[in-house]
């Protein structure tokens, strides 16, 4: 990390958002993070991916559990409200704060340790709900602020820095999220901007819950030969499955990839993505196909990347709850209390 | 010799569990209130669905003794798992109704007791072919016959069915004839009415019977919670149960259909805590409910919303505890774990309700103090309160009143704000402003977190602004102790050096006491604390008696070692009396261990006749 303040002057001609807003608008203070730690590439990806949405700054809430990735949001979205909450119960909060006002964007970000080891129940649980959210695990598979223990993502076989082996199976928590009913997943890698960025931008773009597993190597205590999840290794192994661009209303972004086979998918805010499939006959939108080609690549040592699934008409939790469209948070008593007309009544039925 | 009691006895009804006993004893007990007469019910049940004994118990008091009171004088034994045990704590003289389809073994259990047998079981076989209506209706049919022997109106009992089963006129007939079949078998065959009976009386009111977990639903309706995030446990199950069907009432859009309310059952206690962290840190007001073993989950999240300062409100419906304990009986044994709850220096509001009026009043204001206080409020019920039904008088609410949003800054608010800082004491009461998720595009966002902070929400690990901050969350204890509802002395006739303290469900059967005591020539001043930070008066009040009781319902004296902890009272002052056996405590046994521990009055001394 550095210790210097970060400098507030920027180049005048920085480009602009259809908001105003610059890049800079978008940014938190300072990472406190190890230097060259695949999280601030996250972050940055994240920024990036607000900028070019146009997203308010003010309407989106940035939830996180506990851990070096829960640290990030104070990283970025300066403008936003952020909750750092307690280890692994990032879910629940950020479910409890999406009940109490369904109108602003949620982001969540937790970690390996926080998601798949002592958040696993409530990460099942906010994925079986359809909470409308965007949840990034920024998965290194192994726990950073003490110092180097296994996460329930470390691979068995991997070695940590100590020379221990890892011998439990790993969650992989792309799986699970299909399973438990996530309607957007998919996987990344915290050194491919040019597929985070559009990924991140098409998660926010879809209502529900869109799960994104980021492999982001720890610089510290996962960087070392033996380990799975280095720099090194996921760039070796590193496998897309697809590329995609996200197209809003609001502009075009230019297509980087080279034309292929072809899947547009209309989202609910009226955005497309469209996917180009580097794989041959894999369709997002195919359950059963998306865990076979997770097991297919797993099988042969290799980590797939990009949008595995998406079910663009899956019910979120206040559909399912059948909440009222305005906010609960902004109801007022007229609304919410019967009055004492109506206790006259309640009393009698008790007599 | 037998009882001859009107409108004052106990009645205990020994069932199956899943009988179908309990709509029927409902429909007994709110037909003698519906006389005028007031009514204590109250459930004894075991941890079962179905098989286990259960008790339904009524005390018929003209006085209005709502108080548990021990022993019972009419049993009506249903149950032959508990047949002798049953039998056995018949107050002397009492009476004893029993299925006599079968004879009674041994013949003769008591020879001081009243013994009056009816072939339940051959009437009902009789009657219906089907097993399920043999097994329900025999239940309606022993009230019909109860209505003939403590001369209950039968015209009174239907009247209360035809409420009951309104559109359904078909259940309403079977049941009317099954009451006649029991109240024409027992005229018939019967002295009616036994020495014990109901005589008409306006000793009632206008009051309400109601449970106290269906008061706190509907008081959290009344207070604007929008949010509930919960998890199944008992006690406390019927008043998420509660809420949800208020809802379901009052709270759908008229326009849309739509709910305005989000009632989430979580995966667990944890989740239930966390979803209301969210919400009420997000602006809504947001409750969850739970027992014992659900507090201990939750206190990690309460540590946080103490430290991150989210509005929280938690009803705790105690039962027996530790562990799974005694999950169907009661106590107040979760004071110090609610009080203290989390790691760190932490203590937390807790109201303390003595019945579902109480409940109902403080269930509305916990949301106002929960954001005034910008912390955790817990509701402290317990089994009794809540799964019991308590004659109480009828709810009220205040239309005028507005909900206390506490000190929230508006869009607008922050135009004209200066420098915002979202823990800084600008008011000098501890309490600082918040701005919610949304407000504003360039103004007063900042970072809730659980660590460590100074005044502006910055991470800071330093100890100047810490021990700053926690200085700050002391003063806003004391602005919680000034708001809170106050104690309520109920003073003796006399002026006496004797003192009890007593909280929550104690109140009915403290009131019993006090009169019981003052009838043997023992004044005591009594106060219930309301409360938790406790207030001053409770420092007065034990500083002016010499002698001073502490009545409580768990094994630790946990409200003697709170008096201690926050008002800093010498415990030799306080002697503690303590039942928690985990059934309701009763007059007679605070009497008895009140004047078992004050010196004898001095007898005068008789002086010899010399002569």
């Amino acid at each position: 990390m550095s210790y210097l303040a970060k400098p507030k002057f920027q180049h005048p001609s920085l480009e602009v958002n259809a908001l105003g807003f610059t890049h800079r608008d978008y940014e938190g203070s300072m990472s406190t993070l190890c230097a060259g730690c695949g999280h601030d590439s996250i972050s940055a990806a994240i920024v990036r991916a607000c900028f070019e949405l146009s997203l308010p700054p003010h309407r989106i809430a940035k939830l996180s559990g506990i851990g070096c990735s829960s640290k990030t949001p104070t990283y970025m979205l300066g403008q936003s409200h952020g909750f750092n909450s307690v280890h692994g119960r990032m879910p629940s909060v950020l479910t409890g704060a999406n009940l109490a006002n369904r109108d602003l964007i949620y982001l969540g970000v937790s970690g390996d340790g926080d998601t798949a080891s002592i958040g696993l129940g409530q990460f099942a649980h906010a994925m079986r709900r359809g909470v409308n959210m965007v949840y990034i695990v920024e998965n290194n598979g192994v726990y950073g602020l003490t110092k180097g223990q296994f996460s329930a993502t470390a691979d068995r076989g991997s070695k940590s820095k100590k020379g221990v082996d890892a011998t439990d199976e790993p969650i992989d928590l792309v799986a699970l999220a299909i399973q438990l009913g996530a309607s957007f997943v998919a996987r990344s890698f915290s050194g491919d901007k040019a597929q985070l960025v559009p990924l991140i931008k098409a998660a926010f773009e879809h209502r529900g819950a869109a799960f994104i597993d980021v492999i982001s190597p720890c610089v510290t205590f996962n960087n070392h030969a033996g380990s799975t999840k280095s720099f090194d290794y996921v760039r070796e192994h590193n496998i897309a499955v697809n590329a995609l661009d996200v197209i809003t209303g609001r502009s075009t972004i230019e297509v980087d990839y080279a034309e292929g086979d072809r899947q547009d998918v209309l989202m609910h805010d009226g955005s497309t993505i469209r996917l180009h499939k580097l794989e041959a006959g894999l369709d997002v939108s195919d359950r059963s196909a998306a865990f076979g080609m997770l097991e297919r690549h797993r099988f042969a040592g290799e980590i797939a990347t990009g949008l595995v699934y998406l079910n663009e008409g899956a019910r979120e939790l206040h559909e399912s709850l059948d909440t009222t469209h305005r906010p609960l948070n902004e109801l007022g008593q007229e609304v919410l209390c019967p009055g004492s007309k109506a206790l006259q009544a309640i009393n009698a039925s008790l007599r | 010799m037998p009882i001859h009691a009107v409108n004052d006895f106990v009645i205990r009804f020994a069932n199956v569990n899943g009988s179908g006993s309990a709509s029927a004893n409902l429909l007994f007990a709110r037909s003698i209130m519906r006389m005028g007469v007031p009514i204590a019910p109250r459930n004894i049940f075991p941890s079962n669905i179905q098989g286990l004994p259960t008790w339904y118990e009524v005390r018929v008091s003209e006085k209005g003794r709502l108080g548990a009171r021990g022993g019972a004088d009419i049993l009506v034994a249903m149950n032959p798992q508990t047949f002798m045990q049953d039998i056995a704590a018949i107050e002397p003289g009492g009476y004893l109704f029993y299925d006599s389809t079968r004879p009674m073994a041994p013949s003769a259990p008591r020879d001081d007791i009243t013994v009056i047998g009816m072939p339940l079981t051959e009437i009902c076989a009789a009657e219906y072919n089907d097993p399920r209506q043999r097994q329900l209706y025999k239940n309606i049919i022993y009230v019909g016959a109860l209505a003939a022997l403590l001369d209950i109106d039968v015209v009174v009992m239907e009247t209360l069915a035809a409420e009951t089963f309104k559109g359904k006129e078909r259940l309403l007939d079977a049941n009317r004839r099954a009451l006649h079949i029991g109240y024409d078998h027992a005229k018939a065959r019967f002295d009616c009415p036994l020495g014990i009976r109901v005589r008409r009386s306006d000793a009632v009111g206008d009051r309400i019977l109601v449970e106290g977990n269906f008061a706190a639903g509907l008081g959290a309706v009344y207070g604007g919670a929008t949010v509930c995030g919960w998890y199944p446990i008992t006690p406390s199950t019927s008043l998420a149960e509660a809420f949800e069907r208020n809802c379901a009432r009052f709270r759908i859009d008229p326009a849309t259909g739509k709910k305005n309310y989000a009632f989430v059952q979580a995966e667990d206690e944890i989740a239930a805590i966390g979803i209301v962290v969210g919400a009420g840190w997000n602006g809504a007001r947001a409750f969850t409910t739970t027992s014992g073993p659900g507090i201990s989950l939750m206190q990690e999240f309460f540590g946080l919303a103490y430290f991150a300062e989210v509005p929280v409100v938690v009803f705790d419906v105690q039962r027996g505890g530790p562990s799974t304990g005694m999950p169907t009986r009661t106590q107040q044994s979760d004071l110090l774990s609610c009080a203290f709850a989390s790691h760190g220096d932490t203590k937390h509001v807790l109201l303390m309700p003595d019945g579902p009026g109480e409940v109902f009043e403080f269930s509305g204001s916990a949301f106002d103090f929960a954001e005034r206080l910008q912390t955790p409020v817990f509701v402290m019920l317990d089994l009794d309160i809540g799964m019991n039904s308590h004659l109480t008088a009828p709810f009220r609410w205040d239309d005028s009143r507005p909900y206390d949003r506490g000190k929230v800054l508006s869009h607008d608010d922050l135009e004209r704000a200066g420098n915002f800082g979202r823990y800084n004491d600008v008011d000098g009461d501890g309490v600082p402003y918040r701005t919610m998720p949304g407000a504003h595009p360039t103004r007063g966002a900042y970072f809730t977190r659980g660590t460590s902070r100074d005044r502006f929400a910055r991470y800071t690990e330093d100890a100047t602004p810490y021990v700053d901050n926690m200085e700050r969350l002391l003063r806003k204890f004391e602005t919680a102790r000034s708001l809170l509802p106050r104690p309520i002395l109920r003073k003796a006739a006399r002026p006496t050096r004797v003192g009890v303290i007593h909280y929550g469900s104690t109140a009915a059967a403290m009131d019993e006491a006090v009169d019981l005591l003052a009838a043997n020539g023992v004044d005591v001043d009594a106060l219930r604390i309301r409360a938790f930070p406790l207030s001053r008066e409770i420092a007065d009040f034990v500083q002016s008696h010499d002698q001073v009781f502490v009545v409580e319902q768990n094994r630790d004296a946990q409200m003697r070692t709170l008096m201690t902890a926050d008002l800093g009272l010498d415990p030799a002052r306080l002697t503690s009396i303590l039942h928690y056996g985990g059934m309701s405590i009763t007059a007679r046994y605070i009497v008895r261990e009140i004047s078992g521990r004050l010196p004898k009055p001095v007898a005068k001394k008789t002086v010899e006749a010399v002569s």
